[in-house]
């Protein structure tokens, strides 16, 4: 119990720390992953591929293995000199990419033909049919799992507190160094994970409501 | 390709329009794989004398016994993660409200902690009572990994197979309740066997999802591929350096071929369950997805997941 109180800037410095990489690598993957998924449903076979390839390779490769990559690698060969908190960003968002690319892309394909059959038929243009009727109904369908994304990037966020990024597991790393009760540590921890999962499942049920139409 | 609902049959100019995108998308392509070589080149990786590491018969048994404890971290954290789910999910079913509890707020709790960290202060917690535990060395690490993996992927095989028990037809429960099994009855010949079958493809890919999450045991140092790795690449030195790059990338190839054989040997049962006719659908061998996605796709189709009192009986 005392561990919280007398330890309440560390864990609050923790917990801003996982909520920013979780923000910042979230749209970052958001931005990338919508890129992909782009290429993914695209008429040119090259940008396919080069979709399949991305979303095959960073999805099979454990996460731990991407960070070592950013940390060993990137720097060696590409850009050298970026912050630890770089090139967190840079592991997180690669591998959460691939994840919403593949939500996008199935949102995509869960609206049925007929409806751009019909957009068409009544003469809209491809960006009227794409931004009045596919992409509306897409978007519906893509916000459950993204919020199941987006709770899985907030945990995954922990690695990067192993590689000395400040967040909430370099907290109890921190502490349980220090000789703290690690049972403690851990529920509180835990408890910040969970206000933040819950915060991002509630505000997607919340988008949810507002936009869900009966299909 | 196949009929989209973003884009018509390519009409003449379309085509044309498409080809020309198809040179310049893979002139592009070439351009960026070209930059890759070209910097590795550049940095001197792609020296011969940094890939004849690999003729080393010391560094091959090194991955080769890299790879061999992180299969073995698979296989028993594989499978004390499905005892474990069917334990939770058989529990989360319950009549007993304690019971039920008990079940639902271990499977919350372990699923919404990253499990790095339950691994971590399962590590901790053993490196602390080493003397109590009777750990020694390695032990500490790989009781920490295969136990948080097993606590972690048996929260999420519980859900797993529960959807599943739940997509069961009530009336078959109700039936063999007529016919006077006993409550365990119904569970083991009639609502396990059949859960698991439509549920196995999910069950496999979560599987990958264990398989990959086995290189956290690079962070509490046990010598799982990664781990070994790396450490051999810090003792070696070729050029003046330390081939990590080259390490890097022969440890990715690998788990990449084991995650897609894994993933593959789903979607073969998937399709092989497809074909026959046997009434419960056999669930999507789900890729390595992010773990709760795998419950909705589990949960959504099937049916309501919130009837748990009324499922067991009665």
């Amino acid at each position: 119990m005392n561990v919280l109180l007398d330890h309440l800037a560390e864990f609050r410095e923790g917990f801003i720390g996982t909520v920013l990489l979780t923000l910042a690598s979230g749209l970052l993957a958001m931005v990338l992953g919508v890129i992909i998924a782009g290429f993914r449903v695209s008429p040119v076979p090259p940008l396919r591929m080069f979709g399949t390839a991305w979303v095959t390779l960073f999805r099979n490769t454990p996460l731990t293995l991407l960070f070592l990559i950013a940390w060993f690698v990137v720097p060696v060969i590409f850009v050298p000199g970026m912050s630890p908190w770089t090139k967190a960003l840079l592991a997180l968002s690669l591998y959460t990419s691939a994840f919403v690319c593949e939500a996008v892309r199935s949102g995509i394909s869960t609206v049925p033909l007929g409806q751009a059959e019909a957009a068409r038929s009544l003469g809209m243009t491809f960006s009227q049919t794409l931004r009045m009727i596919v992409l509306p109904q897409a978007t519906r369908t893509v916000i459950a799992p993204l919020s199941s994304i987006f709770i899985a990037l907030t945990k995954n966020s922990a690695i990067a507190g192993a590689f000395s990024v400040a967040e909430l597991f370099g907290v109890q790393k921190l502490l349980s160094d220090q000789g703290f009760a690690i049972t403690w540590i851990f529920l509180w921890v835990a408890l910040g994970y969970l206000v933040i999962t819950f915060s991002i499942s509630g505000l997607f049920r919340l988008l949810e409501r507002r936009l869900g139409v009966a299909r | 390709m196949t009929a989209s609902v973003l884009y018509d049959a390519p009409g003449p100019k379309a085509r044309v329009r498409n080809r020309l995108y198809t040179v310049l998308g893979s002139l592009a392509l070439l351009a960026l794989l070209g930059f890759v070589v070209y910097r590795l080149d550049v940095k001197g990786q792609l020296d011969p004398n940094v890939w004849n590491i690999f003729n080393n018969a010391g560094v091959r048994s090194n991955i080769r016994d890299g790879v061999l404890t992180t299969l073995k971290v698979f296989a028993v954290a594989g499978v004390l993660s499905l005892v474990l789910g069917l334990l939770l999910a058989v529990a989360r079913l319950s009549e007993h409200r304690p019971v039920r509890w008990f079940a639902t707020g271990f499977i919350e709790l372990f699923r919404a902690v990253p499990l790095l960290i339950t691994i971590y202060a399962l590590w901790v917690l053993f490196l602390s009572y080493k003397n109590d535990l009777g750990v020694v060395g390695d032990n500490a690490a790989f009781w920490g990994l295969v136990i948080g993996l097993t606590i972690y992927n048996g929260s999420v095989q519980a859900e797993v197979f529960r959807a599943g028990i739940n997509a069961v037809p009530r009336g078959q429960a109700e039936a063999a309740y007529a016919l006077g099994l006993r409550k365990y009855q119904v569970m083991t010949t009639l609502l396990l066997p059949q859960a698991i079958r439509a549920m196995l493809p999910t069950m496999i890919s979560q599987l990958v999802v264990t398989l990959k999450d086995t290189s956290l045991g690079y962070i509490i140092t046990y010598t799982e591929l990664l781990y070994a790795t790396r450490t051999m690449a810090n003792n070696i030195i070729v050029n003046g350096e330390n081939p990590f790059t080259a390490v890097t990338i022969v440890a990715g190839v690998i788990y990449i071929a084991m995650c897609l054989a894994l993933s593959s040997l789903a979607t073969w049962i998937e399709r092989r369950g497809r074909r026959t006719k046997t009434g419960l659908a056999v669930a999507a061998a789900v890729d390595p997805a992010e773990q709760p996605l795998v419950l909705e796709v589990a949960g959504g189709p099937v049916g309501p997941a919130d009837d748990d009192k009324d499922r067991m009986g009665k």
